[in-house]
């Protein structure tokens, strides 16, 4: 199925949807989990083969899962342009948080990254752009010492050379195994951000799931576009804090970007299989050249 | 001054009696109006803004609202702004810029609200305006955490050319609270996070976050709001002179780059 098709009938299916229903048929079901996919928004269950060929976006509500970065790596830029830095950089432990070394060595050999972000610099359909793309999978892409300084040197970087940032966003927030250096890394990626933004620089940030905490409230809410993928969270304070303070139910939407969307936070929803033309097309009438052939 | 443990020091910042804004801001500053509203939705009575002089010299104050008894934090929301406070507070940091006046923030907060309405109102965007404004805001920034810096919440009012703190003042990621909750599921554990955490003063001074311990009374502040709110002073007086006299191109790389070297990672 041609990708447009893929999403046309996944925009189909948007309308009808998002009755929260128990999953019942774990029992019935005698399949491997691990050839299953189970939807975390409306417990749709479907062939992993199936989620994967519809870029792990479920069909039946539209819900954009989370990729690994070497997955959105290869969704969003063109093939062999990317060249990464800091490629080594690793935590330490600096307030001495017991296992925290333990917790980081286990997690890089699991999930094949030094910590929860990659940086670098690539073509998107041939335009030219510093990357950033966090991954989940690795403590829930909190943000610490690694994650403060890669953004930090990649600004400045794209500040120096005069090109523009796209930053994939993702995270539970700030990394409380780093204590208060962990909050200082908001500060400090934020800071890089302006003076970016000073020089005249762009940013695009793509809000991908979950964008949260301490990311939300630096270096993620400053892009000069803002972009998300349906259906993802995006929010500050988590949900169960704000249903502990408030003692009732949220509706199923709060926190979507389609709620952020409508509160003016977010420019666009952008659909997967859309992002990489919608990320050239922002990069081209913001007038940088554009190189080779692109793809 | 004292070799306290986290935990007694957060006994210390939680006494009923700690002195609050309400009582250093007429102590500190003279001829001090308050200015309401962030010109874009409401009023956050959890900051308190306004300009006053600091003994000569003009300054603006912005400050976070921990009330002295119920009815006080009601109104303050015990201290956890809404977006609106965060965006009144840049509003008045603007002011003071074009009017080259030195920004004197007082931070005294669990956190940033919570909730619903928040949310809406973009609470992160709105802390993370006041963290890339800030630091390039062309007028000296001065912070002074009284009892609780409350994570992002805190940092909003603390991108500054200084960060000070009083002696017995903790400065947190997450509130221990919060913090023994996630690692051990158990928030009556606080204690334990509490130490883990390093957030008192001397901690951070050596993660070369705190430039300045201010000394509290043997005790706590509690025990004599006078010499409290003098030492305060003594030190706001002295930073404002210095920061006043340097070329702002230096004060401001000097502020990137206060926050630009910490971190700790290895290549
Ligand atoms: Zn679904």
């Amino acid at each position: 199925m041609a990708l447009e098709d893929l999403f046309k009938v996944v925009k189909e299916r948007f309308g009808a949807e998002q009755q929260v229903q128990p999953v019942t048929d774990e029992k019935e079901v005698e399949i491997p989990q691990d050839l299953l996919f189970k939807c975390p928004r409306c417990s749709n269950v479907i062939y992993n083969e199936e989620f994967i060929g519809a870029l792990k976006v479920c069909p039946k509500c539209g819900y954009h899962a989370r990729l690994t970065w070497k997955e959105r790596l290869d969704l969003t830029v063109d093939k062999g342009s990317f060249r990464e830095f800091d490629e080594g950089m690793h935590s330490l432990n600096p307030i001495g948080f017991p296992k925290y070394e333990d917790k980081i060595d286990k997690l890089s050999e699991q999930v094949g990254m030094n910590d929860a972000i990659k940086t670098g610099e690539c073509t998107i359909r041939g335009y030219r752009c510093v990357i950033g793309i966090m991954d989940s999978h690795f403590m829930m892409a909190s943000m610490g010492s690694v994650v403060g300084e890669k953004i930090a040197r990649a600004f400045e970087y794209a500040t120096e050379k005069k090109l523009p940032v796209v930053m994939f966003t993702a995270s539970g927030g700030a990394r409380m195994q780093e204590g208060i250096i962990s909050l200082m890394q908001m500060a400090k990626t934020s800071g890089a951000v302006k003076l970016h933004s000073d020089a005249g620089g762009l940013y695009i940030t793509v809000m991908t799931d979950p964008t949260t905490g301490g990311v939300t409230a630096s270096f993620a809410s400053l892009g000069d576009v803002i972009l998300a993928e349906p259906k993802v969270l995006i929010g500050f304070a988590g949900r169960r804090v704000i249903q502990d303070t408030i003692r009732q139910r949220l509706p199923d939407d709060f926190q979507s970007a389609e709620f952020l969307q409508e509160c003016g936070f977010v420019d666009m929803i952008v659909e997967r299989g859309m992002m990489r033309k919608r990320i050239s097309n922002i990069l081209k009438i913001h007038g940088f050249p554009k190189e080779g052939t692109g793809r | 001054m004292s070799k306290l443990t986290a935990c007694e020091r957060l006994e210390i910042i939680r006494h009923k009696d700690r002195p609050t804004v309400n009582d250093y801001i007429p102590a500190m500053f003279t001829r001090f109006m308050e200015f309401h509203g962030d010109r874009l939705y409401g009023d956050d009575a959890a900051i308190i803004g306004g300009i006053g002089y600091l003994s000569e010299t003009p300054v603006t104050v912005i400050a976070q609202v921990k009330g002295r008894n119920l009815d006080e934090n009601k109104k303050s929301n015990f201290s956890m702004p809404h977006p609106e406070g965060y965006r009144k507070a840049l509003r008045l940091a603007k002011q003071a810029e074009k009017f080259h006046r030195p920004v004197i923030c007082l931070v005294d907060t669990p956190g940033a609200f919570c909730g619903i309405e928040a949310e809406k109102r973009g609470q992160g965007e709105a802390i993370a305006k006041n963290l890339a404004e800030f630091m390039t805001l062309r007028t000296p920034v001065i912070s002074v955490v009284l009892g609780e810096g409350g994570s992002g919440g805190a940092l909003a009012l603390a991108v500054c050319d200084e960060l000070a703190m009083l002696e017995n003042a903790l400065y947190s990621v997450i509130s221990p609270r919060g913090a023994a909750s996630i690692l051990w599921k158990d928030g009556t554990r606080e204690k334990e996070a509490c130490e883990v955490l390093k957030i008192t003063a001397e901690n951070l001074s050596d993660f070369g976050v705190c430039d300045k311990i201010i000394p509290e009374p043997e005790g706590g502040a509690h025990l004599s709001k006078e010499i409290m709110a003098d030492n305060i002073y003594e030190y706001l007086v002295d930073a404002v002179y210095r920061l006043n006299k340097m070329d702002i191109d230096t004060l401001l790389q000097q502020r990137y780059h206060k926050f630009r070297k910490i971190g700790m990672f290895a290549e």
